[in-house]
């Protein structure tokens, strides 16, 4: 039943941390995310943003050192933004993802408990579904991809291009909170 | 410390950089991605093998997309999930109150049956969606994102193509 109690039991302390920030960050909170987009907050592009440059930043250096293992998924282009595309329409319906979700169950969320039943039928549509559209999907396979492989670049170019992107986003950002609420936006209370 | 544990919320820019160190974490002792989805496809799997085996059988997408039959890792995350939220939640006394979300009120009305159904819904899209993408937003929009995976990028802009269209046909003025 059990594969490796070892992984199993790492993904216990990385879940309930992942858990814990993603509580912290109000992202359990469907306000936070729908308002995300209806651009009215960005709590959501903010966390992820810094998320992947703090996080891309290391793994790379550790990777570089021989101390981190990469694990990219294969790029059928289609499905991806297929997916995608079908996520972000029940994403905004629900104002919630799978992560965020899960997490909300752990704050009394009655909603997402329905959330999380919805995305247990949807996967089960997809699996019965997947051999009718599984050629077309897999039409365009890039197979392990990445940004900087197409590109012929070292990986530190693009994550070099995506942190300063994301600075000066984050600074737009900010200057355009001040402007709406005449203050220096700071943690806030957790919409109910 | 203790009272920093307690604030209801933290800065977004502090979550988005303990959660990336969070990855360094992951990507170099257990040398996983941290993902939450394929839980969904494992549950499926494992009820249709024990349900309709011979059916089960015939699904192509358990063996193409690599959905485990043992519980590991990825379960790891989801009751971790859970109870790290749960545990942020005690401390910083924010449960939710049960009621439905305001904007969603203002919106929608406050009936709780199309609430549920509607989550049920979005919900039935989202996990459709990430399991057609091979993820979501954590396997996808964060650990793909931050490899620098071609079939990330592709999906994290998908989601906010059509999160953003989504919204605004949904919250859209009426005249």
């Amino acid at each position: 039943m059990v594969e490796s109690w070892p992984a199993l039991g790492w993904g216990l302390l990385a879940g309930f941390l992942f858990g814990f920030l993603l509580q912290k960050g109000g992202v359990t909170r469907y306000e936070v995310i729908v308002n995300m987009f209806r651009l009215k907050d960005f709590t959501v592009l903010k966390i992820m943003l810094t998320a992947i440059v703090v996080g891309g930043l290391g793994v790379f250096f550790l990777h570089d050192q021989g101390l981190a293992k990469l694990s990219v998924k294969p790029a059928w282009l289609l499905a991806n933004v297929g997916g995608g595309l079908i996520f972000g329409v029940g994403m905004v319906l629900l104002g919630l993802c799978p992560g965020t979700a899960v997490a909300a169950l752990g704050e009394g969320n009655r909603r997402a408990a329905f959330g999380v039943l919805g995305m247990l039928l949807g996967a089960w549509l997809q699996a019965e579904s997947y051999g009718w559209c599984s050629g077309l999907v897999r039409q365009v396979d890039l197979g392990a991809a990445t940004v900087h492989s197409l590109l012929g670049v070292s990986p530190w170019l693009p994550l070099g291009a995506i942190a300063a992107g994301a600075l000066v986003l984050f600074l737009l950002i900010e200057a355009w909170e001040r402007s709406r609420t005449g203050t220096s936006p700071g943690p806030q209370d957790l919409p109910r | 410390m203790l009272a920093w544990l307690r604030q209801p919320r933290w800065s977004p820019y502090l979550v988005g950089a303990l959660l990336g160190a969070l990855l360094w974490f992951i990507f170099s002792i257990p040398q996983k991605t941290l993902g939450v989805s394929t839980n969904f496809s494992q549950a499926v799997r494992l009820a249709e093998e024990a349900i309709a085996p011979s059916h089960a059988a015939q699904l192509t997408y358990f063996a193409d997309y690599k959905i485990p039959r043992l519980l590991g890792w990825e379960t790891g995350i989801l009751i971790g999930t859970v109870l790290g939220a749960w545990a942020a939640a005690l401390l910083g006394a924010s449960f939710l109150t049960g009621r439905l979300p305001e904007l969603w009120v203002e919106r929608f009305g406050p009936s709780r049956l199309q609430a549920y159904s509607l989550a049920i819904l979005g919900g039935l899209f989202v996990g459709y969606g990430a399991r057609l993408a091979g993820g979501c937003t954590s396997g996808h929009g964060i650990s793909g994102t931050l490899q620098l995976a071609a079939s990330s990028w592709a999906f994290f802009i998908a989601v906010f193509a059509a999160g953003l269209a989504t919204a605004a046909l949904l919250f859209r003025k009426e005249a």
